[in-house]
């Protein structure tokens, strides 16, 4: 139990890293942009404009926190 | 070779090329003050894991259909790229401190000249263990980018090339310089490997999400330009925010 916890503690910090709200921003942009695509919405703008709201906020409340 | 596999091929060098020389600095820094059997054994058998993984997870993923593995690989490049760029920018804005090879060198032979030395399988386990565990941990990040690169443009062998490339060039390197690699602007390395990692994540991910890119492989540029841009604008909005901080911090 407690290698698997370490084991997922491990991949946790792998991929998602300092800042969880990141990776959330990214999956839930992703999936927006999957359902506008699924009603026939070609949305290519929203990802990258996801991904640049989700960082430059990360990076504002690093910049505060330091 | 199109434009998309070049910059596949240029993203593992370069992710492969930092990790290398970080990895690099651990193995001389135990081999020099412990002996070289022990430390190469160790490094050597996590080259040997990190190649077995490629080998095995590289033809397993060409039988998941590339839609769904260019979404899937996208959300984690994005998520694994954005870590990376988030803190070159912090590194280059001054909010988070420069990797020092030097100093993690001469670290790493303080811990190795204190460490008490225990024998198994005949080996000095204490050099094996950090050599193996330092090699492999580094190899991780490349070995995930290589697959996710590779996997998502059908050409994991081009993208392990690159990454092999970089290992040869790095070992070499470090042979004729006899110790790190201090020199190496390894900051402005990740700053680029960041972006690629965002920008191919950001290209698959929406692709695999449905999207049509207008221009197809060539909006690739236009988004690598985009995330260029704003991570300059935003290294100099850090900047200037940290020089008000220091100057509000001098008056205070």
């Amino acid at each position: 139990m407690r290698y698997l916890r370490s084991f997922g503690r491990f991949w946790w910090s792998f991929v998602v890293g300092d800042d969880w709200l990141v990776a959330a921003a990214v999956a839930v942009a992703l999936g927006v942009t999957a359902l506008l695509a699924h009603h026939g919405v070609n949305a290519w703008w929203l990802l990258p404009v996801a991904v640049v709201v989700a960082l430059a906020d990360s990076l504002r409340r690093e910049s505060r926190r330091s | 070779m199109s434009t998309s596999i070049a910059l596949v091929v240029l993203g593992a060098f370069l992710a492969s090329a930092v990790e290398m020389v970080e990895a690099l600095t651990i193995v001389l820094g135990v081999g020099i003050v412990r002996g070289w059997r022990s430390t190469l054994i160790g490094a050597g058998s996590a080259l040997v894991a990190l190649a077995a993984l490629v080998a095995a997870l590289g033809p397993a993923l060409r039988y998941v259909p590339l839609g769904s593995l260019r979404l899937v690989v996208g959300a984690l490049l994005l998520a694994f790229g954005l870590q990376w760029l988030r803190k070159a920018i912090l590194r280059a804005s001054g909010f988070k401190a420069v990797r020092d090879e030097s100093e993690a060198f001469r670290d790493e032979r303080a811990r190795a000249e204190v460490a008490g030395r225990e024998e198994r399988a005949g080996l000095d386990w204490y050099s094996f263990t950090v050599a193996f565990k330092g090699v492999l941990l580094e190899g991780l990040e490349v070995v995930f980018i290589v697959i996710a690169f590779g996997s998502a443009q059908r050409h994991v062998a081009v993208a392990a090339t690159g990454a092999a490339a970089a290992f040869v060039v790095v070992i070499v390197a470090g042979v004729l310089a006899k110790g790190p690699l201090s020199r190496v602007p390894e900051n402005t390395i990740k700053f680029v490997v960041g972006l690629l990692l965002t920008s191919f994540g950001c290209f698959w991910g929406a692709e695999g999400a449905g999207v049509d890119w207008p221009g197809e492989e060539l909006s690739l540029l236009a988004v690598i330009g985009f995330f260029v841009a704003v991570s300059l604008l935003l290294v100099r909005l850090l900047r200037r925010r940290r020089l008000v901080l220091r100057a509000a911090r001098a008056e205070a």
